[in-house]
């Protein structure tokens, strides 16, 4: 099952406190995730932990399903990291900010488990 | 046992000053005041992976090595570069940010801080149509009604609306929350949406339709408006636009849902017309929910020394500034730098993939008191003290106040000023050399 969402991401106070402890699991539990409200996870047929891929034009990752129904229908938010920016629109627009907001994305289900921080980077790395 | 009262807290924007301390054998044993993100700055540096030794990547490792030659290594980099990104530059201080403006002069550098990827658009939009502004004082003191327009300071700012805002009292607000007003305009209901008066959930990504309509309800013309904006009712945006003509004193937080979204700077440029138009009726002023403790401070060293708040470009040997085409995303995404120094910031961690993935490809020089994702694409890593905590300097809260940070503890650690001015006398030794 898939469904097309638009993806936002944003800070968090879990992410905030890891900050500066990036290198610890909290921070991966703090960002390696995928919100969408409860009707959403239930059209994808997946509970909280379950692993989603979220797809965009400029990339593909792996993260955590997890419910927030602050979240209006198709809205998919995951905190600021290096997870959400793997999907994030690069493009500034002529004025320096990226597109860290309102983009496009596909999300299914998949078997695979996210990448811990230093296994993401090393793609970049290995590119 | 020394209890320091009144340390400022060097993590976030709203950069409070009364925090206690206790410390016992250079350890910091109890923080009272603190909330959640500043409590763990302050407990980091006994939890958190500092980086314990400068570092230099030989055959794919970082391995350990003095500060000497890893400055030395860092200084070669600089030397035998023709476009050198130096990004950052937001938690420390003014005068380490000063020192660094010095290096990027004297290496021909384009110099960028973290506004690239948080508020920069919001310096554009104040260059555009102004920022009237006020201390957060003022808004304690007076703001009657209070907007967050895309910022969720309960996750970001956990302490400002009990400081500074929504719920603080103050000489003309002593009923603290009960006598304001608190709107939150949002695109999801946030955790601070839900402590709001009125919540406005408005469509991702149309924050200037809003903006424009409220405009032209203020200024008398709402009959222009269509029956929806924005995916809110008209009713709901005239509902809007009266309280804050009516207000007594109203201030506009905006944060990354205005600067990220479509429309970008844009949005900023009209919020800033709105505030104008507004003080044709009462009085109302704007501020950005600036995120790095000091990346205020950044805009105003830079301003003062270059004339300009970020993305300086000193390769013509004169500052030049163009944020979409000398913005370090820009020049990272166009494969353009040939290294790049980065200090006090986290591009690994929030630069989109392809600005990250041509980071990854060029020398990296990091300067910084914690690994994180940007250690894993470094090639020459020198550990810093914590400002704020090991060493004292001068920050900018988000209101532009300018606040002097103690040092709590001793260190062995180099500042990052001890480090910039460091890197410079060497870069300056090597350029004689050539």
């Amino acid at each position: 099952m898939k469904i097309k969402a638009n993806l936002i991401s944003g800070r968090t106070a879990d992410q905030g406190a890891h900050l500066e402890a990036k290198t610890h699991k909290g921070y991966f539990d703090a960002c390696a995730y995928c919100e969408l409200n409860s009707a959403d996870l239930e059209r994808l047929g997946v509970s909280e932990g379950d692993s989603l891929k979220v797809t965009t034009e400029f990339g593909e990752v792996v993260v955590f399903a997890k419910a927030n129904d602050g979240n209006p229908d198709n809205l998919a938010f995951i905190p600021m990291g290096p997870w959400a920016n793997a999907v994030l629109d690069p493009d500034t627009h002529g004025c320096g900010m990226p597109g860290f907001k309102g983009v496009p994305a596909e999300i299914e289900v998949t078997e695979e488990k996210p990448l811990e921080m230093k296994a993401l980077m090393r793609k970049y790395l290995e590119d | 046992m020394p209890v320091i009262k009144d340390a400022v807290c060097s993590l976030c924007g709203s950069l409070c000053d009364d925090i206690t301390v206790t410390v016992e054998d250079n350890k910091i044993t109890k923080i009272e005041n603190a909330c959640i993100l500043g409590h763990s700055k302050f407990v980091g540096m006994f939890e958190h992976d500092r980086i314990e030794t400068p570092m230099i990547r030989k055959d794919g490792e970082l391995v350990p090595v003095s500060y000497e030659e890893a400055i030395e290594a860092a200084a070669k980099i600089l030397v035998n570069s023709r476009r050198i990104l130096s990004y950052g530059w937001c938690s420390t201080s003014c005068e380490a940010v000063s020192g660094a403006i010095e290096l990027a002069e004297e290496t021909g550098s384009v110099i960028d801080s973290t506004a690239n990827v948080c508020h920069g658009p919001s310096a554009l939009a104040a260059q555009e149509k102004g920022s009237p502004s006020a201390s957060l004082g003022e808004i304690k003191n007076r703001a009657d009604v209070i907007v967050f327009w895309g910022c969720n300071p309960v996750h970001a700012h956990p302490r400002h609306m009990s400081r500074y805002s929504s719920f603080s009292k103050g000489f003309f607000t002593e009923k603290g929350r009960k006598g304001r007003t608190m709107v939150v305009i949002d695109v999801r209901k946030t955790d601070t949406a839900k402590l709001a008066d009125n919540y406005v959930e408005i469509e991702q990504g149309s924050d200037l339709l809003l903006i424009t309509a409220l405009r032209s309800i203020v200024n008398g013309h709402e009959d222009v408006v269509p029956e929806t904006v924005a995916g809110v009712p008209k009713a709901e945006v005239l509902e809007l636009a009266e309280t804050l003509k009516n207000a007594k004193f109203v201030c506009i937080f905006f944060g990354m849902g205005v600067t990220q979204s479509r429309s970008k700077y844009k949005n900023g440029d009209a919020v800033s017309s709105l505030i104008s138009d507004l003080n044709q009726h009462t009085k109302a002023v704007m501020i950005g929910m600036r995120g790095h403790y000091n990346v205020t401070g950044f805009g105003q060293v830079a301003t003062w020394e270059t004339g300009f708040p970020m993305a300086i470009d000193f390769a013509r040997g004169y500052p030049y500034y163009n944020p979409g085409e000398t913005g370090a995303n820009d020049l990272l995404v166009r494969e353009e730098p040939d290294a790049a120094i980065i200090a006090a910031a986290d591009p690994g961690a929030h630069f989109p993939q392809k600005a990250v993935r041509h980071l990854a490809k060029i020398p990296v020089i990091q300067i910084d008191p914690y690994a994180n994702p940007t250690t894993e694409i470094a090639d020459v890593v020198i550990p810093s003290a914590i400002v704020g905590i090991e060493a004292e300097g001068t920050a900018y809260r988000m209101d532009a106040i300018s606040l002097r940070m103690k040092k709590l503890i001793d260190t062995r650690f180099k500042t990052d000023e001890e480090i910039v001015k460091d890197l410079t006398a060497k870069v300056r030794e090597l350029k004689r050399g050539a």
